[in-house]
């Protein structure tokens, strides 16, 4: 495989995967249960769940690592396992994929605020990235996926303890972004601007948002980054604020509003598509199906 | 009165160590405890809350003024004690059983506190028979509720379902809030009432305790 930023620099579209929660709990994740505990006990269902991404059209295939740092397991009595939990992930995902995707070692928010809105200090939550994150670049991630994150700073220690064990392995860095009448903020309050800036400057080599508020939002939220950043720009929306449907609680935007909003999602500076929580395969296809359609012909 | 307004001008800023100080100096000067609380520390929290409710001040500022709002509550808490001083009312709150965010739950916690209400906090991942024998043992009026995840919802119509098999939901009334919480399920579990973020969670509980 041609490595993942040379192919952004030449200009290909890549469609990463959707939502790994969603798939969990449609595969017996109880409420409550740690999702990355099925690394170790299910991983033929983690191999499932990678390969039905891969066949629905995804370039990037994440890892079930999301909450797989340490003072994240650490709630789950966990956090000794956090190497194991952490390169199972990215032997399943490998397994299944093989080297027609990008394995993309997902690294989440640590559940906990930094001193001195909360508890942590800067050292313990460095030192407990830098452990899984060293786990999942030994085990042979493609690049590595620092999502979800409001909190500049905490992104910036997981940026920075990716590029400290491996310089060479991309890293994307996308945060979470409100929408508020005066702007796109994160609950912290870190604005756009502050995002690009903080996440260029602690080393990300690709930087966007994920999750959030479906994705028309998006579409704005690309074209105010790009307006401020030539760096590729990821785009990774869950399917909307979820809404009550009689008894089921649903996400409502459907895999062709993907599709639709997927050539304006490009046109706004997107090089990187995807999706988040209430995202499906379907999506992923639908998605899929847009850049195709849009793609230059190749020479 | 002049320090009483201080009080809240430093909740409002999160300045832990001057609200300690200027409550011990209100204390010292013979003010009346539920003064300092109302006049002083909720007068401030209350403004936070506003400016959170409406996009001006993000989460860190809340934190520092919940910090702040402490340093001065804790203080107050054994003089309500020892003169037997009423507070607004007891709230049992928590994450509702299998659903480990706590973030949202949090806030509703500090507008409480900083509403004068006494709030025991269960955490996360609480069981509804923790939520009804929590609230019967400390004679609470309301029960709050809090789920992010769609999975966890029905949890909070299992708590209700308790009280109401305890004949308990004429004197404990419940309130439920989170991210994919509405007021159509609220009324569809026979909650009592739906709160659609922290600072609407006081006028929520004010308005069941009728007042």
């Amino acid at each position: 495989m041609k490595p993942i930023l040379e192919r952004l620099r030449s200009g290909d579209i890549l469609v990463a995967d959707g939502a790994m929660g969603t798939m969990l709990f449609q595969r017996g994740l109880q409420p409550g249960q740690c999702p990355e505990s099925f690394n170790l006990a299910q991983p033929a269902m983690l191999e499932e769940i990678a390969s039905l991404y891969l066949q629905a059209g995804a370039d990037i295939v994440q890892t079930n690592t999301f909450g797989g740092s340490p003072v994240k397991l650490a709630g789950f009595g966990l956090a000794a396992q956090a190497e194991r939990i952490n390169r199972s992930a990215v032997a399943c995902v490998r397994s299944a994929v093989g080297e027609r995707a990008y394995v993309s070692g997902s690294c989440g928010p640590s559940g906990e605020m930094l001193k001195p809105y909360g508890s942590v200090d800067e050292e313990t939550l460095s030192r407990s990235f830098r452990e899984q994150l060293s786990a999942l670049i030994d085990a042979g991630v493609d690049l590595v996926c620092v999502e979800t994150m409001t909190d500049l700073r905490e992104a910036s220690l997981a940026i920075q303890a990716a590029k400290s064990i491996s310089p060479s392995t991309p890293v994307m860095a996308t945060m979470t972004f409100d929408r508020i009448p005066r702007g796109y903020y994160t609950i912290m309050g870190v604005g756009i601007d502050k995002a690009v800036e903080g996440l260029t400057g602690a080393g990300a080599d690709i930087i966007g948002s994920n999750c959030g508020h479906g994705v028309d939002n998006m579409i704005e939220i690309a074209r105010q980054i790009r307006m401020l950043s030539d760096k590729p720009i990821a785009i990774q929306s869950n399917a909307g604020p979820p809404v009550q449907q009689g008894e089921r609680v649903v996400y409502p935007e459907s895999p062709a509003y993907f599709g639709d909003r997927t050539a304006e999602l490009i046109a706004a500076g997107a090089s990187i598509i995807g999706g988040c929580c209430g995202t499906t395969p379907e999506h992923i296809r639908a998605i899929r199906r847009s850049v195709d359609a849009g793609s230059r012909p190749r020479a | 009165m002049d320090v009483l307004k201080d009080i809240a001008e430093q909740v409002q800023l999160g300045d832990d160590e001057r609200v300690h100080a200027l409550t011990a100096q209100a204390i010292e000067q013979g003010m009346h405890p539920t003064a300092i609380l109302n006049d002083g520390l909720v007068a401030g929290m209350n403004v936070v809350g506003k400016l959170f409710k409406d996009h001006e001040i993000f989460l860190p500022d809340v934190l520092m003024a919940a910090k702040a709002m402490h340093a001065g509550l804790d203080q107050l808490k054994p003089l309500f004690a020892k003169e037997g001083i009423p507070t607004r009312g007891t709230i049992v709150i928590g994450t509702v059983k299998g659903d480990l965010h706590d973030l949202g739950k949090n806030l509703v916690g500090i507008m409480l506190k900083g509403a004068g209400f006494e709030v025991i906090d269960l955490g996360k991942d609480v069981a509804p028979e923790t939520f009804v024998e929590t609230a019967v043992k400390a004679n609470a009026r309301i029960i709050g509720m809090s789920a992010l995840l769609t999975t966890t919802m029905p949890a909070m119509k299992a708590v209700i379902d308790l009280l109401r098999q305890g004949n308990h939901q004429a004197r404990i009334k419940t309130m439920i809030g989170g991210a994919p919480i509405t007021k159509a399920y609220a009324d569809q579990i026979g909650a009592d009432a739906y709160a659609f973020d922290a600072a609407k969670s006081v006028d929520c509980a004010n308005a069941l305790l009728g007042g």
